[in-house]
């Protein structure tokens, strides 16, 4: 009978809420408004295809006569498009419910790889130690002072020149993943290094190695989790600078094309309309991407002073 | 000193050698010579007879050779486009840009040490918690979207503002027009320049606010407040001084992202600088003012970094240039 | 009249959820060139009491209550301004580690100067002479050359002297001195704590040492204070202190100096460790690691009281001298 009144193990989410991190979250309004906007945007995201109204890439459902239309509380607004439509009679809301998922699937992607590639990196340079490691740091501190925006921009430019506009622009997904993933693992490599370093030291990972336990294992079994809270605080961050970096290629015309709209692609193509008076096209996708990118960034702020974990400033 | 700027100069020319084989590459795989020189319209024998003068059977290295010899020269190739030398083709678009980023970084250098130092040494006033408040909106507004909205509000909007273009640039020697010497001129380069320093800003006043809060709590600032010292004194010369070694290194790192940002800004404003002329270039497919650009830009990175690290060097005692060499 | 009168000092740090009480009441004067010794183990307050005479004390540290009368002004209600002309003046500064003390990108001479004109309408010329003098006061070879080095050019030995140097630039009334030579090598201690004596007599300058090292003090002050946990337990002329000591902490500090101890034994450490402020247990703070404890002591806080020649903070101490008198008066 008494079993019966036990109370159910605390949910995941309530765990949270008790855990230090919780504690601070809760002494932190900004944050907890920003991981709720936060959360809402994603949801949107991911709902995309069920919410939207239309979809965005199918060349049947636009309709030119619908385009230039305003946001509902413009008068001459269509009841149909909320948000209004673009130059080309697209329906804005669909429009950035999808460019926000790429967008975001594109910042998560892209930031998993960076991960991959720092961590494993930071792995073997403070495992390896000696010349592998000065040569691998050396080359860190290379890639670091060559900005990955403008690696970004040479690469793609020249990727675009190379193969045209049209090849370019089917294989644009994955191009803009692959350039971002693959400019900005020296944060991750260092920070790991450092770890490694530190924690080499240490007699559990002594008493690991008399256990027998390869490096690999020692690496990820033990090693690793110490990284965690830096990993977690600079992947916030990450995520948003890739965000940005998407967009600004995506502007640039160096990144996803208009038929396969990113939210910097939407922004981009509202540009020329600016001066014709049809703002929104613009403004709308421009808005929801600074909110975004803006929620991101005080979350990695907030994490970032809750975790406090030892960072690489530059 | 003379052993450091030695090494600077083997190191720079590592990277450059290592930019003009990137360049090279490009130029030899994207355009074809040929079809630059002469058009679609030669013979099939003709055209093997042309390669084998210009030399484009010779092995990869050996064209490498006579293409650094070039760059040496001077000769970056033909602007497809302007069929003008791509060396002269940037050489006019140059000054836009230099002045576009210097009156950018007078602007940051300006804002961000008050500003830095002001939040620092008030971590709770009003003004400060506003300052961060604006520095995260404006690390997480991308360069490009500043500029449309300072386009659609100062332009279009109120029509205070020119939207693009630099206006009554005033020549001043050779290709260089300045855009300070007239009020046309300067109202053109106030957004573009307001909108490169607004990306920027915010990253140097956070980096500022956080070295001086650790300096604060250092134990040389505390002496120095213990020897009665004003306290603009301890602010301005015993914390801020120790705050902008982080900062300059900062600043070298961003050195890249500048030149990012200027292509960005540049394309939003029509600014007719080195940037845009390197997107229309990339949309043109012309090759050769690509790889001229590429060659350029990473030699004015090269010497900006030495700069950096020259400067570096003065400001913090404790690095000797002659061990820094060793 | 005394040079420096502290009455009923009260220092607390406002913590998030709680304030905490770092001095407890202190009282001490210190007349004109007296040499006064601060002793205890980290934690007591020592450095506290230091900056609090500053008004220095960093958030969330703040002075409570009670006055510190210096030469008839209060500092306790001084304005910053007036502070501002006291500090590096007339009350001057020498910090624990000489290596962290100067300023790692200005040089020397900068930072003698600069004191010297904070107080005084002077010449940099002149300055500089006033800090060449005073180098060579203490001792330090090739002083023109030192005003243009930086401070990561001197060995620590050589920065302590320097900054000895500008705690006498103004020729200040009194010199706070804490923790001189615990971060410097063994070697040299002995000679800055010479030098450091020398030059008080010589200039007559009062002097508080603050050091965890009872042996120290015996060697250069006049008077003793011990604390612990933010409260003076003993205090009175150092060598009674030395020579008798009162109070079961005063007694435990001694007989743990490496010279009380045989070749070959171990250190006679206190057991147990200082408590920390947010958790300071109830009566004398003491009793937890105190072999004469007694019921009382964990319950009642021990009020401090002329004992003989000097002031103690005991119940068991109490408790013997009423004894004693109560013999005397049979």
């Amino acid at each position: 009978m008494s079993n019966l009144l036990i109370t159910p193990p605390p949910s995941r989410w309530a765990r949270f809420w008790a855990s230090p991190l919780g504690d601070s979250l809760r002494g932190n309004p900004v944050a907890l408004v920003a991981l709720l906007v936060f959360s809402v945007i994603v949801v949107l995201a991911l709902l995309a295809p069920v919410i939207a109204p239309f979809d965005p890439y199918d060349p049947t459902q636009i309709d030119i006569m619908n385009s230039d239309l305003p946001p509902f509380w413009i008068p001459g607004a269509e009841p149909q498009f909320v948000l209004g439509s673009d130059d080309q009679g697209r329906d804005m809301w669909s429009a950035i419910l999808y460019g926000t998922r790429l967008s975001l699937m594109i910042g998560l992607a892209a930031v998993a790889l960076q991960a991959t590639l720092g961590i494993a990196i930071g792995l073997a340079a403070g495992y390896l130690g000696g010349r592998v490691d000065s040569l691998l740091m050396r080359l860190a501190d290379i890639q670091l002072s060559f900005s990955t925006l403008m690696l970004a921009i040479v690469v793609l430019a020249v990727t675009h020149a190379m193969w045209g506009a049209a090849v370019f622009d089917r294989y644009a997904v994955v191009a803009v993943i692959a350039v971002i993933g693959l400019a900005e693992w020296p944060q991750y490599a260092r920070t790991l290094r450092a770890t490694v370093l530190a924690e080499r030291q240490k007699e559990y990972v002594d008493s690991a190695r008399v256990l027998g336990f390869g490096p690999l294992r020692i690496m990820l079994r033990h090693i690793l989790p110490n990284a965690m809270s830096p990993i977690f605080v600079i992947s916030t961050v990450q995520v948003g600078n890739a965000i940005i970096a998407e967009a600004s290629l995506s502007f640039l015309g160096l990144g996803l094309p208009a038929s396969q709209p990113s939210l910097g692609a939407l922004i981009a193509s509202g540009f020329d309309y600016i001066f014709a008076g049809s703002w929104w096209i613009t403004a709308l996708p421009g808005g929801v991407l600074v909110v975004l990118v803006l929620v991101i960034n005080l979350l990695g702020d907030w994490l970032r002073d809750a975790l406090n974990p030892r960072l690489y400033k530059v | 000193m003379i052993a450091y700027l030695v090494k600077r100069l083997v190191q720079g020319i590592a990277v450059m050698l290592v930019i003009s084989a990137l360049g090279f590459a490009i130029q030899s795989h994207l355009g074809d010579p040929l079809r630059d020189l002469v058009g679609q319209s030669l013979g099939q024998d003709a055209q093997q007879q042309l390669r084998q003068d210009l030399g484009l059977d010779d092995p990869y290295w050996a064209q490498y050779v006579r293409f650094l010899g070039r760059v040496m020269q001077g000769d970056l190739g033909t602007s497809l486009f302007f069929d003008e030398p791509a060396l002269q083709v940037i050489l006019k678009k140059l000054p836009a840009t230099l002045e576009l980023v210097f009156a950018a970084t007078v602007i940051i250098v300006l804002l961000s040490v008050p500003l830095g130092v002001y939040t620092a040494i008030r971590p709770h006033a009003i003004l400060s918690r506003v300052i961060m408040g604006l520095s995260v909106l404006g690390i997480s507004t991308p360069v490009f979207l500043t500029a449309i909205l300072m386009i659609s509000v100062f332009s279009v909007g109120y029509g205070w503002l020119p939207a693009f273009g630099r206006g009554d640039a005033v020549p001043v020697w050779g290709y260089w027009e300045t855009n300070f010497a007239s009020l046309d001129g300067l109202s053109h380069i106030l957004l573009p320049s307001v909108a490169l320093a607004a990306i920027m800003l915010p990253m140097f006043i956070r980096l500022i606010r956080a070295e001086m809060l650790e300096v604060l709590q250092s134990d040389y600032v505390k002496y120095a407040r213990a020897k009665g010292l004003h306290p603009l004194r301890i602010y301005y010369v015993h914390a801020l001084k120790n705050t902008l070694m982080p900062v300059i290194t900062l600043g070298g790192v961003q050195i890249g992202t500048m030149v990012a940002y200027t292509i960005l800004t540049e394309t939003v404003f029509q600014w007719p600088g080195m940037g845009f002329m390197f997107l229309e270039a990339v949309n043109r497919a012309d090759t050769p003012l690509i790889v001229a650009y590429l060659i350029v830009v990473g030699l004015i990175f090269v010497l900006t970094n030495t700069l950096v690290d020259l400067i570096y060097a003065l400001v913090n005692p404790t690095v000797k240039l002659a061990r820094m060499g060793a | 009249m005394s040079l420096l009168s502290v009455r009923d000092l009260t220092v607390k740090f406002a913590m998030r959820s709680q304030t905490v009480t770092a001095l407890h009441q202190i009282s001490f004067d210190l007349a004109r060139g007296e040499r006064l010794g601060i002793v205890g183990e980290s934690g007591a307050g020592k450095s506290i009491t230091g900056f609090a005479l500053m008004k220095l004390l960093s958030a969330p540290g703040y002075i409570d209550s009670g006055t510190i009368q210096f030469d008839g002004t209060d500092i306790t209600q001084a304005p910053e301004a007036q502070m501002r002309q006291i500090r590096g003046n007339r009350i001057a500064m020498v910090f624990q580690d000489p290596m962290v003390t100067l300023n790692p990108v200005l040089t020397i001479g900068q930072q003698m100067v600069e004191t010297l004109r904070a107080h005084r309408k002077l010449s940099r010329r002149d300055a500089q002479e006033i800090a060449l003098t005073k180098l060579r006061e203490v001792q330090i070879a090739a002083p023109e050359l030192r005003l243009k080095q930086y401070p990561h050019e001197l060995s620590g030995g050589m920065r302590q002297r320097i900054i000895i140097a500008m705690a006498l630039l103004l020729d200040p009334d009194l010199i706070i001195a804490d923790e001189p030579t615990t971060a410097l090598d063994v070697t040299i201690q002995a000679d800055i704590m010479e030098l450091l004596l020398k030059l008080c007599q010589a200039n007559k300058v009062g002097l508080i040492l603050i050091t965890h090292d009872l042996g120290v003090v015996s060697q250069l002050t006049e008077r003793t204070l011990v604390m612990y946990a933010g409260r003076i337990v003993e205090a009175g002329k150092t060598r009674e202190i030395i020579n008798d000591p009162q109070h079961p902490y005063t007694q435990g500090l001694i007989n743990a100096l490496p010279q009380q101890t045989l070749p070959g034994q171990m250190l006679k450490q206190i057991p147990g460790a200082m408590p920390v402020l947010t958790d300071i247990p109830p009566g004398c703070p003491f009793s937890p690691r105190c072999a004469f404890a007694l019921a009382e002591c964990r319950r009642l806080l021990p009020q401090i009281m002329q004992q003989g020649s000097s002031e103690v903070a005991c119940h068991e101490v109490n408790r013997l001298h009423s004894d004693l008198l109560l013999e005397e008066g049979r």
